[in-house]
């Protein structure tokens, strides 16, 4: 069976750069960005997309709401999203 | 595409004034998460209290009241009493819970009124600047106690599920914890019940969720999460204390 393709999606002007999220994801898929977002915060930004295994953990720890999690079609994989 | 997680309908778009890492947060969307799929939003009316959460009804698409300080058990009794189709909820800190508002949480509890409780618990007072509650922890550092809570003099930490199942009126009592997904992941659940039973008008439904207060406990957010399962979870275990389950239909009311 072909592995499962999941999008994490950050409003990086939501985020509260609490790290949270980074601290939850088991596959070290997020990182802190080194810019900051209007509010004056260091963001939370996907590193390595392709690691995702959908656990949701991120969107759970988030206190702010600011993650989206997708599944991806294989179609949406193979045109490179 | 299929979204796999997102923020749920009954929470508002407006970014909340919580500090970073205030689990706050997380406890809003557990509540918004159970209301949308309970369907209940058109006739669900929150209480907000004093506190950090006084502004609760900016961030929910649903009807809220404002009441005064640990007195949203008695507004959410009025409410429920007079409208009893609604589904009420309170939303309540530990400094409005346990210490000004002790009388009417546990009268509204044994009088078995319907509505649901969601108790934040973060052993200290947030907005107020960091003030020592009830639920403040032995030698925990607070501005009004400087050199730790000493117990000789204020008594140990109130621990308010033990308290409310000693009553055999309440229909559910569980303490969770926000701390780390595994729990946040029971937290939903207990939520789900919590206002699965008072839609089913079994009674009185209690959640105590053991949170963080980073900004007044002066430590990051990852800290305070590590604080929290090391300090306060020992003290306050993470279980249910009551479960009404279909015993008889009348809601926890049975006779001997």
């Amino acid at each position: 069976m072909a592995k499962k393709n999941y999008l994490v999606t950050i409003d990086r002007n939501r985020c509260k750069g609490c790290e949270l999220c980074v601290h939850a994801c088991p596959k070290q898929v997020l990182a802190m960005s080194k810019d900051i977002n209007e509010k004056g915060y260091f963001f939370a930004t996907v590193v390595s997309q392709p690691d995702c295994i959908g656990c949701k953990f991120c969107g759970m720890s988030c206190p702010d709401s600011a993650i989206e999690v997708a599944a991806l079609d294989e179609a949406e994989v193979a045109g490179g999203i | 595409m299929q979204t796999i997680f997102k923020r749920p309908e009954a929470l508002a778009v407006q970014p909340t004034h919580y500090c970073p890492g205030c689990t706050h947060g997380i406890a809003h969307r557990l509540i918004a998460e159970a209301i949308d799929e309970l369907g209940l939003r058109e006739r669900t009316v929150g209480i907000a209290p004093v506190g950090c959460s006084v502004l609760a009804f900016n961030y929910f698409n649903f009807d809220f009241q404002q009441a005064s300080h640990g007195r949203a058990p008695a507004v959410a009794t009025g409410i429920k009493r007079g409208r009893p189709d609604l589904v009420v909820f309170t939303y309540q800190g530990d400094g409005d819970l346990a210490s000004i508002g002790m009388a009417e949480i546990i009268h509204a509890a044994n009088r078995g009124e319907k509505f649901t409780v969601v108790f934040i618990n973060n052993a200290i007072y947030g907005m107020t600047g960091g003030q020592m509650a009830p639920t403040t922890m032995p030698g925990q550092v607070t501005s009004t106690s400087p050199f730790g809570r000493k117990t000789d003099d204020v008594g140990f930490p109130i621990r308010m599920c033990e308290l409310l199942s000693s009553l055999r009126t309440p229909a559910f009592i569980e303490r969770v914890s926000l701390s780390s997904p595994k729990h946040i992941i029971r937290a939903r659940k207990a939520i789900l019940k919590a206002f699965r039973y008072q839609s089913e008008g079994r009674g009185f439904s209690f959640v105590e969720c053991l949170s963080t207060c980073p900004t007044n406990w002066g430590v990051t957010p990852l800290k305070a999460l590590e604080w929290l399962e090391e300090h306060m979870m020992p003290y306050y275990p993470v279980q249910n204390f009551k479960d009404f389950e279909p015993a008889t239909p009348e809601g926890g009311k049975d006779a001997d």
